[in-house]
Order: C-alpha cells, then structure tokens, then sequence
C-alpha cells in the first residue's frame, strides 16, 4: 500500500525522442487510476518508469514517500501484469505465482499457502499443476493477475492486461478485475488504450497524448468537460462530433444553425482565440427526434431537418448517421492524431458525418427527412489553434449553460418562460456576468 | 511450394533424390565398418561384405594406449571446450540480441571474420605462441584454439535463439524481483536451452572432427586426440598400411557423435517458448 507521486518526470531517449514530457501527478493510496491514449503517446512508457524498467530522464518518482528514481525493479515492491502476461513457459502455474516469493526466500511452506489462496480467489486451483501452454488465454490472464497478487505489493501496475482476450471475456473480467482491485485496495496503475475500459474501471483517469498528460480527472468529469478538442474527442463511443464555426454578430454559427453565446465565453473566445473561427463539438447523445423533445426543453436547443444516410438500431438505442449542409470538416491536428488512431486515414471525412443517439422509440427511417434537435446547453466550443475548450472556463462557474440558441439564459429563462429550463441544468446558482444579453432573435432552422 | 501440394509423382520423385543422396553419404560410412571387420588378409577383398568377420582390428586398437589414451584426450578436450564455448558464448549472445551498445556490430563482425579465417593460416603463428607460453603438447593448448573457434558460431546460433525469447519475460522477472543475471539463469537460460544444445552439439563436432590443430599442436599422446593418434597407428610391418585398425578407429569415433545426436534430437527440435504469451 503506497501512494505514487510522479514529479515532473520526463523521458528522453538517447536519440533525442521525447517518450514522456513532464509528467506530475500525484496517485493516492488505494486509487485506481487508469493512464489512457492512443498507441505511441508515452502511457507504457510511464508505466515502466514505474516499474523501474526504464530510467527516468528528469523528474522524480516517489513511492510510499521514498525516492525510487535509481532503484531496480526489484526494491520497488511493486507487481506487473503484462500485455503478453509474460508467463514463464517452462515453469507450473504455481512455480509461476511463487516464483518471486521464492526471488525473496520466502519459506516453501507460505508460498503454498499464499500461491493456493490466490489461486482460490482466481479459480486457478485445478490447475496449478499445469504449464501456461496448455491454458486458455482467460486463464493465462488470471494466472497473470495472480502472480501479482500473491506478492501482495505496494503498488499493481496494468499494461493492457485485456487486449488479448475476446470481447466477452474482455468485459467480464474488467469485472473481476475491478472488484479484485476493491477487495485488496492496493494502488493501481493500469495502462489502456481503449477510453471504455479506461471510464468503467478507473477512479481517476489520465489522458496522455504525444508523452504528455493532456487531463487528469474522474471518469464523467472527463466526459462532461474535456479541457481539449483530444480527450473531447477520444473519450466517448461514439465520439463527439466536431463541426466548424464561426463567430458573427456575437453569435456562434454552424451548419446546424445559429447559437448565442453568452457574454463571457464571448469574451473568452475573443481573448483565446484566433480569430473568428472555431470548432464546436457536440456529442451524440445531446442530438434527440425534436418528437421526443418536451415543447418546454426545445427553445434549449436548435432544430434542424438532415437526411439520415445510415439508422442503427441497438435495442436500447437508436444511432442516425447523416450528413448536414456544406459543412467543411474541421482541420486539427489533434483530431487527426485522433483519426489516424482508430484507423481512419483523414480526419476531415470524420468530420462530415454526424452521429446522433436518439430515442429507440423514433419512428425516423433510414433514407428520409427527419426533423432532429440538438441541446445548446452541451455544446462545447474549442480554439482550432489550440485545441483549447474555452467552453469550460464558462462552465466552470454556470453548470452547463453556456450556450443558448436565441432563447433568454439560464437564469432569466425560468422567471421570463415559465419553464424548467434552468432547474434542468443543474445550476440554481445565479448566474454572474453570463447571462445574455442577445435578444430572442433567429432560432435558426438552416437547411 | 512443391512439398505442399505434391502430386504422387512429385512424391516418387523426392523419395528418389532423398534416397540417392543419404546412400551417398552412408556407402563410405559403411564401407569403413565393413573394413574394419575384415582380416589383414582381406583388406583387399573388393567384396563389400567380409568373408571373415573378425574383431581383430577392434581388439588391436582397443588393447593400447595408442588409442584409448587419445580417446579420453578427445572426450575431455572437446567436453571442456565446449562448456567454455556455451557458456561464454551464451552471454555474448544474450548481450548482441538484447542490448545496445556501442561497438556492438564491430563485435560481430569480428566473431564473423573468426570464424571466416583460414584456419592453416594460424597454425604456424599458434604453434610459435604455443611453444613460447608452454602450453604445446597440453590439454590447454587444444582447448583454447577450440574455444576461440567455438565461439563465433555459438554467438551466432544462440544470438538467433535469443531474440526468438519474449523480452517481457525479462521484464516480469525483473519486477518480480529478480536481478539481471537470475533473470538469465533461471528464465532466459531454460528457454534458450534447445538453442544451448544445438550450439554445444555443433562446437562439439567440430572440437571432436579437428585434425589440423590436433596433429600440429601436439607430439605425444598425452594430449593427442584421437583423429590425430590414428595418423601414427602402424602396420604389422614398416611397409603395411594400418587399413584396418584405422577403420576400426574410425567407427569408434564416430559412435560418440551418433549417441549424441540421437539423445539431444528431441531437446533441439522442442519448441519450449510456447505458452510464454498469447497462443
């Protein structure tokens, strides 16, 4: 049991690469935090720093409030679960889960007592006896998992302990892990590229892009306010759907239609932001059939006509993939990195489809007109220049209101409309300097 | 490929070759069995299977210390030299397939360049050293060329087995408290033993099979190994050729090799990495 702090700590290589940049984050005892992003952006790199299976460039590394930065894997008490899980071949499950217990000259007798408790919990017990080469991939896994167990460590470090194992699998033991990591309380690191994993599992989750931590937060704060046009996009599935805006007339315009911008984000578009363009994102649950829509919710939000090119049913959920207007696509590095990490070759193709979550009641079909309506509240509004998200400076301080469609604001709607717009959101607060002053004007339908 | 989708001719056609090329290999080895059962007398005998049979020649070789004492020479040269072999050669290699430093692909060009030489060119440079540091007529003074000789081929063969094992092997036993070299011995090193065996066999071989080194680098048989010992077996007179206590010689030689490849076959051919990750 130990808290990990990592001190501005960054990783070069002797070529020059920069694997990790200046990387501080303070782990508490007994938390769970996941390190997430795509492939090649430091998170397996950080995770061995910890480990101590490679050397840290600058920065310090504390374990238990003890410096690590020059000790070897060994005196670090920590355990690791590999992608590979890195069984020993030639040796028995149990020789496998004892085997450092052994390193440590811990008696026979404890590493059969420890080595049988562990295999007890993982239902390994029929077979101890056996090699890795005749298990299953889920039982390789959980023999994995025990061998890490069973030294009953300071610290469990994670590298994609999943991503060998088929979907089914894959979910329930992210299960098990989880209750396993409750159950013990040790400290865990777990090193993921896949953001469902990442928000079901963790307490905490960090998103590192390029070697360098982009956010650190719970898993819905993540979600709900992502600092950058990065997390915005990575976390989410299906990700947030980015459109190109601009700002004219102290409104924010888009292809779906015309919102007003509250004073404040006004001015820190205007301070932040190159010019006069921006990017808006928009995430598909916050798109709904205006049928589904109450009459009180809709003056929240914009409604538009699109023609659904492709309607998925899931049951639980309806997802409508259409195209709208002329849009551009948006160009962003950040949303390329992100494009080309899920396989996709340009971004911009990303950024022409839109996918909504819509009720699964909707009687909208593939191929026709619907009428669809999307919640100005959730909308987030990003600097293309920096990726910055300088909805959240606003939000910060008024729930979600940020953004209204020509309707009067959060705090003056409930008193002007009668309606329950504003309990809805969340903020009962009052609304300092944010409110609008932009008249009810065009609520914009733009076909 | 033809082996794949081969028609019964194709099949027909590769037994042909196959059984063309290991009669050619076997009709010498057999003819010298053949020989060494035969009697003085009969050497001549063109017939390839003896009149007599007789175990004379065995008797003959077998009954001095003109061989048998070169015998133990060979089996405890070749022995030691090739432990040393393995074992040095193993942890150069681990360190060519594993670490990178500087000088690293000058170290294998010399191994290569070792191995390349020819090896008359050193006999007489070695014998000179040898003479000079005292080690001519001595066990030292074969296993040493043996060694030098041994370990350009270990490196090679174990550096290509090397890279084969997972490097997060390392890893996990590294963070599950192992030092570096507990780590090669008690992980890397059992699952890098079919590659261990295989080099220890070749570097065997070629200690066992050496004529030149052995027959310039000693002159008694105090250190003399056996293919060097029966260059000085001698016929009944002057003026006989000693053709059958050398075919006798001969056979026995070779037996130890058989016995090996047959015993470490299965070792070299078990592919022991499986299960270490994913199926």
């Amino acid at each position: 049991m130990a808290e990990i702090i990592l001190d501005h700590v960054t990783k070069r290589y002797p070529d020059g690469a920069l694997a990790v940049e200046d990387f501080t984050m303070d782990i508490a005892d007994g938390e769970f935090v996941i390190l997430v992003g795509p492939s090649g952006c430091g998170k397996s790199t950080t995770l061995n720093m910890i480990a101590g299976l490679e050397d840290i460039t600058e920065g310090e590394l504390r374990i238990g409030g003890q410096v690590v930065n020059q000790k070897s894997p060994k005196d670090r008490d920590i355990a690791m679960v590999f992608q590979s899980y890195a069984l020993y071949p030639h040796m028995t499950v149990r020789q496998n889960m004892g085997f450092a217990l052994k390193l440590a000259k811990t008696p026979q007798n404890v590493i059969n007592e420890k080595v049988e408790e562990a295999a007890r919990i993982l239902d390994l017990t029929q077979h101890l006896d056996r090699r890795p080469a005749n298990l299953s991939g889920g039982q390789r896994q959980r023999v994995a998992m025990g061998r890490a167990i069973v030294r009953d460590p300071a610290a469990f470090l994670m590298d994609e302990p999943l991503s060998n194992l088929d979907a089914k699998l894959r979910v329930q033991t992210r299960t098990e892990i989880s209750r396993l990591q409750r159950r013990l309380g040790t400290t865990t690191v777990y090193v993921t590229h896949d953001q469902t994993e990442a928000l079901t599992l963790g307490d905490r989750v960090a998103v590192m892009r390029s070697g360098v931590l982009q956010q650190v937060a719970s898993p819905k704060d993540l979600y709900e306010t992502p600092v950058n046009l990065f997390v915005a996009g990575f976390i989410g599935s299906p990700s947030m759907n980015f459109l190109s805006g601009s700002i004219e007339d102290g409104k924010l315009r888009t292809s779906l239609g015309d919102f007003t911008m509250s004073d404040r984000l006004r001015r820190e578009v205007e301070a932040e932001g190159s010019g006069r363009s921006v990017i808006v994102g928009v995430r598909p649950e916050n798109f709904e059939d205006v049928a589904f829509v109450s009459p009180g919710h809709r003056p929240e939000g914009i409604t538009f006509h699109a023609n659904i090119d492709v309607l998925e049913s899931l049951g639980s959920d309806v997802f409508v993939y259409f195209t709208h207007g002329r849009e551009q696509g948006v160009n962003s590095a950040e949303l390329e990195e992100l494009a080309r990490d899920a396989g996709r070759g340009d971004a911009s193709g990303s950024g022409d489809t839109i996918v909504a979550r819509i009720d699964a009641e909707t009687q909208i079909r593939e191929g026709h007109d619907a009428e669809l309506w999307v919640d100005g509240r959730s909308i987030h509004v990003f600097d293309p220049a920096s990726g910055k998200n300088l909805s959240l400076a606003v939000r910060g301080d008024d729930g979600a209101a940020v953004i209204r469609p020509a309707a009067p604001s959060a705090g003056t709607a409930a008193a002007a409309a009668g309606e329950s717009a504003a309990t809805d959101t969340g903020s009962g607060e009052p609304v300092s300097g944010a409110g609008s002053t932009e008249p009810a004007g065009s609520a914009g339908e733009a076909t | 490929m033809a082996a794949i989708t081969s028609t019964p001719r194709q099949k027909t056609g590769w037994g042909v070759a196959n059984f063309v090329v290991i009669a050619l290999a076997l009709i010498p080895v057999l003819w010298m069995a053949s020989l060494s059962f035969k009697t003085p007398a009969a050497i001549l005998d063109p017939s390839f299977i003896p009149a007599q049979w007789t175990w004379g020649n065995y008797d003959q070789i077998l009954s001095t210390s003109q061989f048998i004492r070169p015998l133990i020479n060979s089996i405890g040269i070749g022995i030691i030299a090739t432990l040393i072999a393995v074992v040095f050669a193993s942890m150069a290699a681990y360190a060519i397939a594993r670490l990178r430093f500087p000088g690293k692909s000058v170290l294998i060009g010399m191994a290569l360049l070792i191995a390349m030489f020819p090896q008359i060119a050193l006999v007489t440079p070695l014998f000179n050293i040898e003479r000079a540091l005292g080690l001519f007529n001595t066990w030292p003074g074969l296993i040493i060329p043996y060694v030098t000789f041994g370990l350009p081929l270990g490196i090679y063969t174990l550096s290509a087995f090397f890279r084969e094992i997972p490097w997060e092997l390392e890893k996990a036993a590294k963070v599950d408290g192992a030092t570096p070299f507990q780590a090669f011995v008690r992980v890397i090193a059992p699952l890098a033993a079919p590659g261990m065996v295989t080099t220890a066999i070749l570097v065997f071989l070629a200690c066992w099979n050496d004529f030149l080194f052995a027959i310039s680098f000693t002159s008694t048989i105090s250190s003399r190994t056996a293919p060097a010992a029966m260059e000085y077996f001698s016929g009944s007179s002057q003026f006989t050729v000693p053709t059958g206590p050398i075919a006798a010689a001969a056979c026995v030689i070779t037996i130890p090799i058989i016995v090996f490849v047959l015993f470490f076959q299965r070792r070299i051919v078990a592919g022991l990495t499986s299960g270490a990750v994913k199926g």
